[in-house]
């Protein structure tokens, strides 16, 4: 018996990268009306790499994110508004500010072997009377065991649910699931278990399934799949698959669908597909997010952008290293020019 | 060196400084400040909260208090950039090792046009980040960003601190961002950052850039600016801690700069 599963909608984030981080408020009313009137129960809204993350590095949000924060607390009648923040980048101060727009889920994310400098901002989070989640990013590069003993340390840091993160698309069916079981072993009896899925490998549904049947209550989707790589586990398949399935999530499938194929979808750059460079991260085991700095620097230093994203997956390069992507394109250049 | 003063007694520190047949001792503060003879500097590399506490004891001693934690009760040294101007002040902060590693590049830039923002990233590797810099990440980047305003010269500015855990470790890198003029002189801004990088190399050697700085065009998402990003590397001697901890080198040899420099101008004086 699968409980009731809670879906976390992130196309105002993580859609964010797709985006080049440039949502109108328009958008943003338009796209939380949607969802909340379908019945979706969480909706995360922030910068891509989250509160604070406007810059040259990660690329310049076009609306503050707390006036897009504030919006999207305007226009909710019964959904939450999380925000994202990444220890290192953002800080309480910013996380104050979101709550003070009316954002109530703080989601805290560190790369999976680095829990331990979320402390700060979970202890802040909890006192501002927010729900907690923790978000350990690029959970493929640590053993299931490895991982569940972060998902502890956000926990007894104030964390009130933690997430594998598949931030590069790259885990195959069993690996997230085994390590979600870890992590139920490890944590479920203080708090909940999350997913959140990329299609690089066009995964991100079958992963949030076997989460959801090995005891993650909660799950995360984007409408139209719009975020990083080759985007998320789309919102709207989600909610239809888990109603065939018969497990309850509270959404509304027709709701979501219109909010997708209406909403969303007239906006879209271009739609998320699991290209060359989106399946090379899967692969390769790197980052989503820097697909779109990858194509830009390919563009930039004429170097392919999928053999840049296989140099950054081989120097291991965590998320939030967006400038190595410029660093690595520089010497793909020399390499060519000493060939030459 | 007068003395090595710890507050543990079983520190390997100490240990390792009475070998080299350096004074050390377990008393801390009031031990140092029980000799006869004080010394004139002081390097403390403890907490902010020791920090706080033991400053007005070093002013009444008259040592000069050179700070290497987060405290900043006196003002911020970067020594290529500011030290003359601090000179007679009993109490210089640190700031932080990307804030050594970044702000000299910040304020070569700032020398040469206006830079109405400026931001950092500083990757270091996972086993270089001790518990005091994970327990308050936010002190690292609000520290670091006011000191590319007060010293690197810039408007605003950003700081961004990636831990990596990869194996073998990660040497630190260090990538500085620049705003700048639509019309600005980039021949003079390299000039700059190529005078700026053999400075900062002269007291710690495995200081390098990556390659020439990369200027890019203004762009409208960049509220028309245009940029200028210099990539570093900050490879340590390997002395003692091993030659990825750059971050951590490049800390102590920026306070030993400080401590030379006033050493010297003092001698002269």
């Amino acid at each position: 018996m699968t409980s009731k599963i809670r879906i976390t909608d992130s196309t105002l984030r993580d859609g964010s990268h797709a985006m080049a981080h440039r949502f109108t408020e328009e958008q943003v009313r338009g796209v939380v009306h949607a969802l909340d009137r379908a019945g979706v129960e969480v909706i995360e809204v922030s910068h891509g790499d989250g509160l604070g993350g406007s810059s040259f590095n990660y690329g310049f949000s076009l609306e503050d994110d707390v006036k897009l924060v504030a919006a999207a607390v305007d226009e909710a009648k019964s959904a939450k508004i999380a925000v994202l923040l990444l220890p290192g980048l953002g800080t309480v101060e910013d996380l104050k500010l979101a709550r003070d727009a009316g954002a109530s889920v703080a989601r805290i994310a560190t790369h999976c072997t680095e829990a331990d400098v979320s402390l700060q901002h979970f202890a802040a989070a909890r006192q501002l009377g927010m729900e907690t989640v923790g978000f350990l990013m690029l959970s493929h590069r640590i053993a299931p065991a490895a991982l569940a003993a972060q998902a502890r340390i956000m926990v007894d840091g104030g964390a009130q649910c933690v997430y594998v993160v598949d931030s590069a698309g790259a885990l195959v069916l069993g690996e997230a699931q085994e390590r979600i079981s870890a992590l139920v072993a490890e944590i479920g009896s203080d708090a909940q278990v999350g997913f959140h899925g990329h299609q690089n490998l066009s995964l991100g549904i079958a992963n949030s399934v076997l989460a959801a049947q090995n005891g993650a209550t909660q799950i995360d989707g984007a409408l139209c799949a719009l975020g990083a790589g080759a985007g998320n586990a789309p919102t709207e398949v989600l909610a239809a698959t888990f109603d065939r399935l018969g497990i309850p999530t509270g959404v509304n499938v027709q709701g979501v669908l219109a909010a997708a194929e209406d909403v969303a979808k007239p906006f879209l750059p271009r739609l998320p597909f699991a290209d060359r460079s989106a399946i090379t991260q899967g692969h390769a085991g790197v980052y989503s997010s820097f697909l779109l700095h990858a194509e830009r620097a390919a563009e930039r230093y004429d170097v392919p952008a999928h053999e840049i994203l296989q140099r950054v997956g081989q120097a291991g390069y965590v998320g939030g290293q967006e400038d190595m992507i410029i660093d690595v394109a520089i010497q793909l250049v020399a390499e060519r020019d000493r060939a030459h | 060196m007068h003395s090595v003063v710890g507050v543990d007694p079983a520190s390997e520190g100490l240990a390792r400084a009475r070998t080299l047949g350096v004074p050390a001792s377990a008393g801390g503060l009031d031990w140092l400040l029980s000799l006869q003879n004080l010394p004139d500097l002081v390097f403390e590399a403890t907490s902010a909260k020791a920090h706080l506490a033991n400053a007005p004891r070093y002013r009444e001693a008259g040592i000069t208090a050179i700070d290497l934690t987060p405290a900043a009760v006196g003002p911020y040294v970067c020594p290529p950039v500011n030290l003359h101007d601090l000179s007679a002040v009993p109490n210089l902060n640190m700031i932080t090792c990307g804030g050594q590693a970044t702000i000299p590049i910040v304020h070569a830039v700032s020398t040469i046009v206006p830079v109405p923002y400026a931001e950092i990233v500083a990757s270091i590797a996972s086993r270089s980040a001790g518990p005091g810099t994970r327990a308050n990440i936010d002190e690292f980047t609000q520290t670091t960003a006011r000191a590319i305003e007060h010293v690197g010269g810039a408007s605003r500015g950003k700081a961004i601190i990636i831990l990596n855990p990869v194996a073998p470790p990660m040497i630190m890198r260090d990538t500085v961002f620049c705003a700048i003029p639509p019309d600005a002189d980039t021949k003079a801004i390299a000039a700059s950052v190529h005078r700026m990088v053999a400075r900062v190399a002269a007291y710690v050697p495995g200081y390098t850039l990556r390659a020439e700085p990369q200027f890019d065009d203004p762009r409208e998402a960049w509220n028309g600016w245009g940029r200028v990003a210099v990539f570093l590397e900050v490879r340590g001697n390997g002395d003692y801690l091993p030659a990825w901890a750059g971050n951590l080198d490049i800390m102590t040899a920026a306070a030993a700069q400080v401590g030379e420099q006033l050493a010297q101008e003092r001698a002269a004086a």
